[in-house]
């Protein structure tokens, strides 16, 4: 079996797996990050994002083995300490969240959208929303807080 | 997902010779199809030859007046290049379209386009623009790449190695995307070129075509309205349960009168 490394929010991480061992696999099984979902499995939900050398990619679309050396960012990993990440705290503060199972993902994908582009619009913010699917609020709150997000990042 | 040996070779004569020594490989480029795939068992390889690797495979670069993309450049480096948006603004704005976010962050031209995926983006802007395939072994012209559902003029053991794209006059491109997949159920390139106009369709035939009708009317007259007098009929396009061949037909002339109208 292959033998895989990388960095798992800013830690070394190692573990021989499979071949077809996924990313999410990885990720929640050897390495117990479980904040990262698996939500439909087939790549369309958006709910295993994290980032890979800081961009949002889908980790149930992934191989460990395509992983290897890469610097990987769970959601586990975006809070300072006890410090909620800026963009978490706009998900509590606008209430873009329900059950929370699409959260992790949408934060994610939330954080790489304004990495690359610091004042999104709301069709901005939409647009780049569309491979992350929640089933409980209906966008409109998500949207909210990504702009709120994306306001406090500056700050 | 069967299990299989993973190779990230560095070199594409690397590739060339796992390739050949691997009885049932396959090569993975972003793995955008290719994984969903696997995970579906619907391909189990014995090994997989993973193109991530190698360095002279990704990039844009100027070239001839056009610009020549590696093949392991990612949608979203295409969209993101000032190279592409300033030379082939419609190839920029097309690769920022495809799929999502995710999708566009691993998904690459080359994997796309070896692919040909009945209704995939990139082989109507190959096919509109008249592009030529670079790959290990020669140079293949869009006119002659493009055989039928996933099937190319790609041999064994032939691997695409970038893309080079002529600068058109005029370019533009639109699509009707399926609400889920960003897939389009009918998507229209046209160019208007030296040598004349093009007009690529994907989405509607078993790969992506070149319509004659809509170059000859846009030939006479590159508007909207020209494109949108164009009346095709169905035969020999698709049907199925997002769209009937007839619709699709319709399709044809409002993508095309738009990607017209949006032509810069």
């Amino acid at each position: 079996m292959p033998t895989v490394e990388m960095t798992v929010n800013g830690k070394r991480a190692s573990a021989q797996v499979e071949g077809r061992t996924l990313l999410v696999q990885f990720l929640r099984e050897k390495l117990g990050l479980t904040g990262t979902h698996i939500g439909c499995d087939t790549s369309q939900c958006g709910a295993c994002v994290v980032h890979v050398d800081g961009r949002a990619v889908k980790s149930c679309t992934l191989l460990a083995v395509q992983a290897n050396g890469a610097s990987v960012t769970t959601i586990e990993g975006v809070a300072n300490g006890e410090t909620l990440h800026p963009m978490q705290e706009a998900f509590r503060d606008n209430h873009g969240l329900q059950c929370g199972f699409c959260t992790p993902g949408m934060v994610m994908t939330a954080i790489d959208l304004v990495t690359n582009n610091a004042s999104p619009s709301e069709e901005e913010i939409r647009h780049g929303l569309e491979g992350n699917i929640c089933r409980c609020t209906g966008y409109h709150n998500i949207v909210k807080a990504v702009k709120a997000g994306a306001a406090a990042m500056k700050g | 997902m069967h299990d299989f040996g993973y190779h990230r070779p560095a070199s594409v004569a690397d590739v060339a010779g796992l390739l050949a020594s691997k009885g049932e490989a396959k090569v993975v480029a972003g793995g955008m199809t290719l994984i969903p795939t696997l995970k579906q068992r619907l391909a189990s390889p014995s090994d997989l030859v993973d193109l991530a690797g190698i360095a002279e495979l990704k990039g844009v670069k100027a070239e001839g007046g056009g610009i020549t993309i590696g093949a392991m450049t990612t949608h979203a480096e295409v969209h993101r290049s000032a190279e592409v948006q300033k030379t082939i603004p419609a190839l920029a704005q097309l690769a920022g379209g495809i799929g999502d976010p995710q999708v566009r962050n691993r998904g690459t031209i080359g994997g796309s386009v070896a692919n040909s995926d009945p209704a995939a983006d990139y082989p109507a802007a190959v096919l509109g623009l008249g592009a030529t395939i670079r790959t290990n072994k020669r140079e293949i012209k869009a006119d002659d790449f493009f055989k039928g559902m996933f099937e190319t003029a790609l041999q064994d053991g032939e691997i695409i190695t970038a893309i080079h794209f002529p600068k058109p006059e005029k370019a533009g491109y639109s699509k009707f995307p399926n609400p889920a997949s960003r897939y389009a159920i009918v998507g229209v390139f046209v160019a208007r070129t030296a040598g004349g106009v093009r007009a690529a369709v994907t989405g509607a035939g078993p790969c992506a075509f070149r319509s004659k009708e809509l170059e000859s009317a846009l030939g006479g007259s590159f508007t909207p309205e020209a494109a949108k007098a164009v009346k095709l009929g169905a035969d020999g396009f698709n049907t199925d349960l997002h769209a009937t061949a007839a619709y699709r037909a319709h399709l044809i002339s409002v993508m095309a009168a738009r990607a017209v109208a949006a032509a810069s």
